[in-house]
This record gives structure tokens, C-alpha cells and sequence, in this order.
């Protein structure tokens, strides 16, 4: 079996120290592994410790217990800098408010994980412009984000999470700030993502995003309360594949 | 990243808000300006004062009595009567002084008020003992002398009784008529020579028309034969406000026979200054038989090192009040710079989680405080520079291209010094509290 993406063992975040009183068990044990290839949707309620496993799985957080590998590299013993170069390089992000870099054109923003990964000039323009082709957004390199609607400036951040050719493709509640065409769009583009052998993990909390993903797991206190696969790793995504259908793996 | 990139990121930061930008380097273009103005005045007034003083010649001594030495016993009173009796006659000042005084070992064990007489004054013209003495000129003045001529009349600021050889000693010379020579000294013939200021007050225009033409000197009626080349003024004392006129026609006349006021002494190079001042110094004591120097020699250099000296903490001190305005300028970088960094966390929190490092961040912030602060200083060296090559009061400024460079590395500096703080504490935020700050 090939290495999981994501590998996680009994990984606890705590805030707080001292008596029970005062401890939040953000997350509380939590076991998952994500193979390559997978479309996974992690639902909860909010206050479920969602976004605290989205932190820990982006390298933007570091578990309190247990073990997190990320495409095989143990996060535990990872200092700054090495953090910084994970996210960098292997994980790519999507965020529920775009979190593009105001007054500063689309080509530059998907340039922009490329230029910290010091990417030659010439080979980030040309890889930023097909992932800003690939998101449908040719015609618009040259706008500023205040130029363009909440739909393409999502398509621009996934431009940018896609353009370092990540092993994850991390979204947060992606279509959270968008009308119900836009969603429809993003959702469209991570299908096909997803296709192409793109391994993603979205944090939702709508039935809609949730039913495009191969696996669902839903959360509550800080734990993985049920986990569902709706289809095959290997397969299309079931928006693709309406026909097929495949309870648990 | 590298530097192009970081220096793009920069000039991005820094145009966002060009305003706030704007007025941020103005705190610097305010601080480097006024330290190049104020130091190049401070610069400009000491090049004009030294002007002036080097115009009265480099290799002059001006010996005078050290005033209020001594008891001022009625022995030097008597030997000053002697000075005058021998040194009363008619003869120049150029010959040595064969006649070396009989009384001097005498004399030497009183108490004497110090005195310069013209025999100090002959002696000092010695090939053996001052090889370096190149002419002397014995120099007496008198003060409140009021010139008329056809009715208009004239306050002299220095009326001078000198010999012929003062003219070379202090550099100057005749634009009209002729110079008072050896014999008008010999014969004690009352000519004079006036300068350009009273000239002018007595016969109008340039002054040319007094040349020729008899004067009163308080009253004494003294022969105009030249008139003197312009000196110019040094701050608030015009060099041309006076009369020089051969001193045996003065002493006759206007002041008596008193001792000397001074003596002029011209050295026989600029180099020479130091020799000739030790050899007139060796001379004038065992002649006043005191161990310690009863008169005392100045020569341009000595006034020009102590009014250099004055001038140069001029400066500093119109530089450091300069230099504060500059700190504070530098203080509205940080300012701006830590407002900026409050602004722009969520841009912060985003750079990080896409893999900026720590180093790229604070690359980024301390250019942009870095830009700003030498924007603003290159803007100031401008300004600077142009209002430093202007002439203002009377005289001119000068540049010094130390305070230029100074002014230059001072902005660079300011700007990493007080970009550092606020760019660390950008490096320093965590990508998900950073994320999160609306």
C-alpha cells in the first residue's frame, strides 16, 4: 500500500493548562489517514474542533499529543523554519475569505508561494498562468482582487494552492463567503481536481460541499464521531459518478 | 526570496498608501535638510572668517606689550624716555640695531612696565640672530582721530604711524597715488595713505579725487599720496576704515612719543612663522631682561586656529540640533512602520501560511521602512544641497560633503534601526492568530 497523505495517531490539541476546569480539548484523540488520491469532507458543528485539525493537518498548528505525518515527514519535531517550508511546498490552501494579497494582481498572488519557494522568474509566470488557465481565469491575470467577484477570487486562491503542485489541497469552509452559483463553480473545479489525482480535504459544514467528497467524517467534541465513504479512493468523485455508489471502504 | 523580490514587495507596500508614505519621509527629508544647511552655514561663516583672516598675510606676527604685567615702577618710565631719545632720531627701521642699548644690564633687574620701544623694534632686524625676520615695522595708532577734507568730515576706525615696510607685512598695497616711502619716514613728512571707506566719506565716489589733495587729521594738515587697495570687511569690522601715515609724522603730531602700540614682523616664508616667532621671543626677553615674556606674538595661524576652533563647535552644535529633528523623523518611521504592520497582519498571517519565512517577512518590513527613510534622505540631500550652494546674510554656504555622506548613512540607518523592531514583530506573529485578525 502506498504511504497515506495524511497520518494521524491519537493527536490531541489542549488550550490552556491547570485543573479540568480551565483545559479546552480542542481535539481529543484523533486517529485518520488520508490516502493520495481521496476527496475527503470534514463536517461539524462549530466549536467541534474542526478548524483546530485543519490548523494541525495545514502545519499552521502543532499538536499538543500524538503523531502527524504529512506525506511521510513527522511535523512533531519541526521547527519554524521547516514548518514554513512544509506548508510551502507540499500543502496548498483555500481559505473560506479568499485571503488573497489585497491591491496586487492575480498573477502575482499565484506567483506568490512560488517566490517564497525562490522559483525562477520565467518558470513561476508560466506555471502561475496555467493554474489561473486551469481555474478558468485566463482572461483575468492582470485584475486586482477588488476587481473581481467572490467566485473568481476563490478560483485565483486555488490558482495559488495548486500552481506549487501540492500533495494536499487544504480547504476551509471554501465556499463559505460565495452565492449558491459560485459554490457550484468551486465545487465543479475540485471535482475535477480531484480527477486529476489532486488529494483534498475540505472543512465544511454544508451538505452540499459534503456531497461532493469520496469520504465524510463528522466531529463533535473534539473526536471523529462517524466516517463515511460515499466512493472508491481510486474512483471519480460522485458528482462525476452519479451511478455509482460504494457504503464504507 | 531574493532581494529583487523582497524590494518589489517593498515598493508595493510603500505605493499602497502614498500619502501616509509621503508624509513619513518628510520627517526625514526635514531632518537631513536641516543637518546639510546648518552645517553647511556653520562651514560657509568659518571659510569667510578665515578668508578674512588669511587676507591680512600668512607669515605677519603682530608682537604686542602683555598689558597690566609688571608693577609699572617709575624705572621703565624712565627708560622708555631713553627709548625715545635714542630712537627719536630720524632714521628708518630698516637698519640693525648697531646701537644696542648701554643701560640694558643696568635696567635688567627692575621692575619694568611692560613696554615695546622702537628700539625692541631695531633689534629685532638681526641677520645672526633672527635669520628668519624678514622686515620689521614698528607700529604705533591712535584712536578718535577725526578726518575733514572741503568740509566733510570722517571718524577714523585706526589711523596707523608705521614704517614703509609695514605695507609688505600685512599685504598691502596702493590702487591709486603712491606709497609712503623711506624718506617720507626719514623726513617726517605728513602724508598719508587713506583706505577705500574713508576715501569715499571724504571725496565721494570711489575716493579717487582725495589723492593728491591735503586732509586734516584732528586738525593737522597731512598730504593724501595714495590710496589703499580694498581689504573688504571681516564680520562686523571694516578693513578699509583707516588711515596710514609714516609714524614719525603720527608721533609729531597726534600722539607723542609714547611706546610702541605694536610691532609687525613678517616672517621670510609662511613656513618660517614658527622660527621667526622663537627668534623675536628669544631676542625680546633677554632685551627685557624677564624670564617670563612681557609681550605677546600673534600671527594669523594663532587667530585663525582659535576662531576655527569656536566655528567647528558652532557647527557641532547647529549639527546636533539637527540631528534631533532627524531622530524624530526616524521615530515617525517606526511609528508609521508598527501602524502598518497592525494594518496588514490578516497580508502577514497569509505570506506565512503560503511558506514565507521569518526572514522573508522581515526583509519585506525593514525595505519598506528602509526605502521610506532613504527616499526621504535622498530628497533631503537635495534640498540640502540646493539651499546649501545659496549665499544668504552676506555669505556664502558650503556643502560639506561629509554631512552629505553622513546625512545618507545616518537615513539608511534609521530606517534598519527603527524598521527593525516593527518588522520582527511582523516575522513574529503566528499565521493562524494572523489569519484570523480582521
Amino acid at each position: 500500500m502506498i504511504r497515506p497523505v495524511i497520518e494521524l495517531s491519537g493527536v490531541a490539541k489542549v488550550y490552556g493548562s491547570g485543573g479540568d476546569d480551565t483545559v479546552v480539548r480542542a481535539v481529543d484523540g484523533v486517529d485518520l489517514a488520508v490516502q493520495r488520491g481521496d476527496y475527503v469532507a470534514v463536517m461539524g458543528a462549530s466549536g467541534s474542533g474542526k478548524s483546530t485539525l485543519m490548523n494541525i493537518i495545514g502545519c499552521l498548528d502543532l499538536p499538543s499529543r500524538g503523531r502527524y505525518a504529512l506525506d511521510g515527514v513527522d511535523t512533531r519535531r519541526l521547527d519554524e523554519r521547516r514548518q514554513a517550508l512544509i506548508r510551502n511546498r507540499k500543502i496548498g490552501f483555500v481559505f473560506q475569505s479568499f485571503n488573497l494579497i489585497p491591491r496586487t494582481s492575480a498573477l502575482r498572488n499565484v506567483e506568490l508561494p512560488m517566490a517564497y519557494a525562490r522559483v525562477r522568474k520565467p518558470e513561476r509566470r508560466s506555471r502561475a498562468l496555467r493554474a489561473l488557465e486551469q481555474v478558468g481565469l485566463a482572461e483575468r491575470v492582470h485584475h486586482r482582487p477588488s476587481e473581481l467577484s467572490g467566485g473568481q477570487q476563490q478560483r485565483v486562491a486555488i490558482a495559488r494552492a495548486i500552481a506549487t503542485d501540492p500533495v494536499l489541497l487544504l480547504a476551509d469552509e471554501p465556499t463559505g463567503a460565495l452565492d449558491s452559483r459560485s459554490t457550484a463553480e468551486v465545487l465543479a473545479l475540485f471535482d475535477d481536481l480531484n480527477v486529476d489525482g489532486r488529494t483534498i480535504v475540505v472543512i465544511t459544514h454544508e451538505d452540499q460541499v459534503a456531497s461532493h467528497a469520496k469520504r465524510v467524517l463528522h466531529m463533535r467534541d473534539g473526536r471523529i464521531v462517524s466516517d463515511e465513504r460515499t466512493a472508491a479512493v481510486a474512483g471519480p468523485p460522485p458528482a462525476l459518478a452519479p451511478t455509482v455508489r460504494v457504503v464504507g471502504s | 526570496m531574493n532581494l529583487g523580490q523582497s524590494l518589489q514587495f517593498a515598493v508595493a507596500g510603500v505605493l499602497a498608501n502614498k500619502m501616509r508614505s509621503a508624509l513619513t519621509m518628510s520627517g526625514i527629508v526635514i531632518g537631513v535638510a536641516a543637518v546639510i544647511i546648518l552645517v553647511a552655514a556653520g562651514t560657509g561663516a568659518s571659510a569667510a572668517t578665515t578668508a578674512s583672516i588669511s587676507a591680512l598675510g600668512s607669515n605677519t606676527l603682530t608682537i604686542t606689550a602683555e598689558t597690566g604685567q609688571g608693577g609699572g615702577g617709575r624705572g621703565g618710565g624712565l627708560r622708555v624716555g631713553g627709548g625715545v631719545l635714542v630712537g627719536g632720531g630720524p632714521r628708518p627701521a630698516g637698519p640693525p640695531g648697531a646701537a644696542a642699548q648701554p643701560t640694558e644690564e643696568d635696567t635688567g633687574t627692575e621692575i619694568r612696565e611692560a613696554r615695546l620701544t622702537l628700539e625692541d623694534a631695531e633689534a629685532l632686524v638681526d641677520p645672526e640672530l633672527a635669520p628668519t625676520v624678514a622686515s620689521v615695522a614698528p607700529v604705533v595708532t591712535a584712536s578718535s582721530v577725526t578726518a575733514t577734507y572741503q568740509g566733510a568730515s570722517h571718524e577714523v576706525a585706526t589711523l596707523t604711524g608705521t614704517s614703509p615696510s609695514y605695507l609688505t607685512n600685512v599685504n598691502d598695497t596702493v590702487q591709486a597715488g603712491e606709497p609712503i616711502t623711506d624718506s617720507d619716514y626719514l623726513a617726517r613728512n605728513r602724508v598719508a595713505l587713506v583706505g577705500a571707506t574713508v576715501a569715499g566719506a571724504l571725496a565721494g565716489g570711489d575716493g579717487r579725487a582725495v589723492v593728491g589733495q591735503p586732509i586734516q587729521l584732528n586738525g593737522v594738515t597731512f598730504q593724501v599720496v595714495g590710496l589703499l587697495t580694498a581689504k573688504g570687511s571681516s564680520g562686523p569690522q571694516d578693513q578699509d576704515d583707516r588711515v596710514i601715515a609714516p609714524m614719525t609724522a603720527v608721533q609729531d603730531t597726534l600722539t607723542g612719543y609714547g611706546p610702541l602700540s605694536s610691532i609687525s614682523v613678517m616672517a621670510a616664508s609662511a613656513e618660517g612663522v614658527e622660527a621667526a616667532t622663537s627668534e623675536v621671543t628669544a631676542i625680546l626677553t633677554t632685551r627685557h631682561g624677564t624670564d617670563v615674556p612681557d609681550f605677546s606674538i600673534s600671527s594669523p595661524t594663532s587667530i585663525l586656529e582659535a576662531v576655527s576652533e569656536v566655528n567647528a563647535t558652532f557647527t557641532l552644535l547647529l549639527g546636533a540640533v539637527a540631528g534631533i529633528s532627524l531622530l524624530v523623523g526616524g521615530l515617525g518611521v517606526m511609528n508609521i512602520m508598527l501602524v502598518t504592520v497592525t494594518e496588514r497582519t490578516r497580508e502577514i498571517g497569509i505570506r506565512k501560511a503560503v511558506g514565507a519565512q521569518k526572514g522573508d517577512i522581515v526583509g519585506q518590513f525593514l525595505l519598506e521602512a528602509t526605502m521610506l527613510s532613504v527616499a526621504g534622505g535622498l530628497l533631503g540631500i537635495g534640498i540640502g544641497v540646493s539651499v546649501g550652494s545659496l549665499s544668504i546674510g552676506g555669505f556664502q554656504l558650503v556643502v560639506a560633503p561629509f554631512s552629505v555622506l553622513l546625512a545618507f548613512v545616518v537615513s539608511v540607518a534609521i530606517g534598519l534601526f527603527f524598521g527593525f523592531y516593527p518588522a520582527n514583530k511582523a516575522a513574529n506573529l503566528r499565521p493562524i492568530h494572523a489569519l484570523r485578525y480582521e
